[in-house]
């Protein structure tokens, strides 16, 4: 796909959010939150970082891949595959509802192109990512693999175990990003389960740690992301820690663990797109 | 359809089962001050604040470490602590099986693994969150005790009961807002099965949320002059072989009905109980062998086959095998 410059981005990512609501609204389920806020992300990726075909190989040769390890943000990344070309935005109107391809959390049981294994229980993502990673190696394909995790997501175990595996094998053609919003189910990470120093914990590892501290900014999410790029192939692993606010773009969402899994009211709803600029068309 | 039938048992209020729990849990810590609590960033969805509040240094955030969850609850009964660990059902089993297999249930430890949001009726989140496997993974552990309540008070009754009881538990509850129907003040006998309705031409073995499908069925066969027991199995591990059997001897066929994969199921435990003592037509109401999907539960019971009108139709082909 061609890469979008900064304006257009900006514009899509508008739609994206109108899109998330308005998926999350019709069902009243499904999570919003992190989905607003990890827009500017997915849409860098999907419309100016990545090289990927639309009309989706599930091998992915010669493509850059993305996994999302935390599922349940799947509205955002329906979204913006829909946007991207890879189902009609319609289908969109199917969201958790019987029947469809677009599944509470993304599944490839159903075939939605796009999807490459199936997300929802936390924690996963990583080895996935680095199993993919490594098996691009082996077949000489020099392009990259992209994962992104929750914060919260951090707590579980296996997040480490593949951490310290990805760089003790030196897996160099992996991007991993951290969804910072400092939140979770139960509230804040650090009431919850204290993260401490992502960073340094990441170093320890045997990552190369970047931070993207306005992860909202399309122009430093896009900074961020060149930036990670240019580290790939260097032996290590990379690891962008990603300060993104939880339900940015609707000024009653943002900044708390409480829009994590809950839908708008038709009112709030109304509100919310009132922000939001249509510029795409709504599906 | 609930209003025109003459059911046996009614309701005038629905509840999840998860809130029985919740407030089980409550009871519970009040009585027996070693009752802890622990939970893995659920404490909401788990129905777990009242305890926490009540309890505050009897109850342990873990975040989302499940693994870690279970090993914290064996290491706590070992001077005496009674756990009750809370997630949802397919985190709570899958997810950290070998933890429980060795450090719970061959190490024979007192923890309460309580599990909720399992089954179809879960709904929208779709199959990576509706375990169907749950108590088939659980009822193969030696030691361990597998209970799946049926409503609101037979879940807080279950889940005092199981405070008292020394030895491993799987308790599993659910999601939606479903009828109240078994009463208040029911004392919860874990392992004993409880006859609902008595009947002669087919017995419905019901547990879970599928035990309302059960008596719905009962008077829909009715009106067509067939009559039905149901047996609501609560205890799907140890199981009640003696009432299974007393009550074929006389019904000759019957259904098995549970919100859960056919294979590992309660219809397999009876399968098993049936052959080695009075084979008898046994017809199943389950998941037959794939995942769950997004839908609202309504539709996915209806999807797979869970409601009171398969459990007709399974009655019905059981009697004509006899
Ligand atoms: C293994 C596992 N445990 C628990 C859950 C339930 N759960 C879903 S999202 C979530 C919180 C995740 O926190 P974070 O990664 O920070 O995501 P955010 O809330 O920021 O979207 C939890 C506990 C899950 N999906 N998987
Ligand atoms: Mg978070």
């Amino acid at each position: 796909m061609e890469k979008q410059p900064l304006e257009q981005l900006t514009k899509i990512s508008s739609q994206v959010r109108r899109d998330i609501l308005r998926m999350v609204h019709a069902v009243q389920s499904g999570h919003p939150g992190a989905s607003l806020g990890c827009t500017e992300f997915f849409v860098a990726l999907y419309f100016n970082q990545m090289k990927h075909d639309n009309k989706f190989n599930m091998d992915g040769a010669n493509e850059d891949l993305f996994f999302l390890s935390n599922g349940h943000i799947s509205p955002v990344w329906y979204a913006v595959l829909a946007r991207s070309g890879y189902f009609s935005p319609e289908e969109m109107t199917t969201f958790r509802k019987l029947d469809s391809r677009l599944q509470g959390h993304p599944a490839t049981e159903e075939g939605l192109p796009g999807i490459r294994i199936a997300s929802g229980s936390l924690g996963q993502g990583l080895s996935v990512a680095t199993g993919a990673a490594q098996a691009k190696k082996i077949d000489g394909d020099d392009r990259t693999v992209y994962v992104l995790m929750g914060d919260g997501e951090q707590q579980e175990g296996q997040v480490w175990e593949a951490a310290m595996y990805a760089a003790h094998h030196k897996v160099d053609n992996l991007i991993a990003t951290i969804d910072f919003n400092r939140q979770q189910i139960d509230g804040p990470t650090k009431e919850v389960m204290d993260l401490k120093d992502l960073k340094a914990k990441w170093e320890a590892f045997g990552w190369e740690v970047i931070e993207t501290k306005q992860g909202n900014d399309m122009a430093a999410v896009l900074e961020g992301l060149e930036k990670a790029k240019a580290l790939t192939g260097k032996g290590k692993p990379v690891l962008n820690l990603l300060h993104t606010e939880m339900g940015f773009g609707v000024d009653f969402m943002v900044g708390t663990h409480k829009w994590h899994g809950i839908a708008p009211s038709d009112e709030q709803l109304a509100n919310a797109l009132g922000q939001l600029e249509e510029t795409l068309g709504d599906y | 359809m609930d209003k025109t039938l003459d059911l046996k048992f009614t309701y005038t209020e629905k509840k999840d089962t998860r809130s029985g729990f919740g407030d089980g849990l409550l009871e519970a810590g009040r009585k027996n001050p070693n009752v802890v609590g622990l939970c893995a960033d659920l404490i909401g969805s788990l129905k777990m604040g009242a305890f926490q509040k009540e309890f505050p240094e009897r109850f342990f955030q873990v975040g989302i470490a499940e693994a870690n969850m279970i090993g914290l609850a064996a290491g706590m009964t070992i001077n005496g602590k009674i756990p009750f660990t809370g997630t949802f059902a397919n985190f709570s089993t899958g997810r950290v099986y070998d933890q429980i297999r060795q450090s719970v249930a061959y190490s024979d430890k007192n923890v309460k693994i309580c599990a909720s949001h399992a089954g179809l009726t879960l709904g929208e989140d779709g199959a990576t969150h509706q375990i169907l496997e749950d108590v088939g993974m659980m009822k193969m552990l030696p030691h361990m005790t597998v209970i799946n309540p049926c409503d609101y008070n037979q879940t807080k009754a279950a889940t005092m009961a199981i405070a008292e009881y020394e030895g491993p538990v799987y308790l599993r509850f659910g999601r939606p807002s479903w009828p109240i129907f078994t009463p208040a003040d029911q004392k919860f006998e874990i392992g004993k099965a409880w006859k609902m309705i008595e009947g002669k031409d087919v017995t419905i073995f019901a547990t879970g949320h599928l035990v309302w499908e059960a008596v719905v069925a009962e008077a829909m066969l009715r009106e067509e002059g067939i009559s039905a027991e149901v047996i609501n199995i609560h205890t799907i591990k140890p199981l009640d072989e003696e009432a299974i059997l007393e009550s074929v001897k006389k019904t000759g066929c019957a259904v098995s009905a549970e919100e859960h994969q056919l294979n590992g199921g309660l219809g397999d435990s009876i399968a098993q109980t049936l052959i080695r003592n009075n084979p008898a037509p046994l017809e199943y109401v389950g998941v037959n062998d794939s995942f769950g999907e997004s839908g609202t539960p309504t539709e996915l019971m209806e999807k797979y086959g869970l409601n009171a009108e398969n459990i007709v139709k399974a009655a019905k082909a059981a009697i004509a095998r006899k």
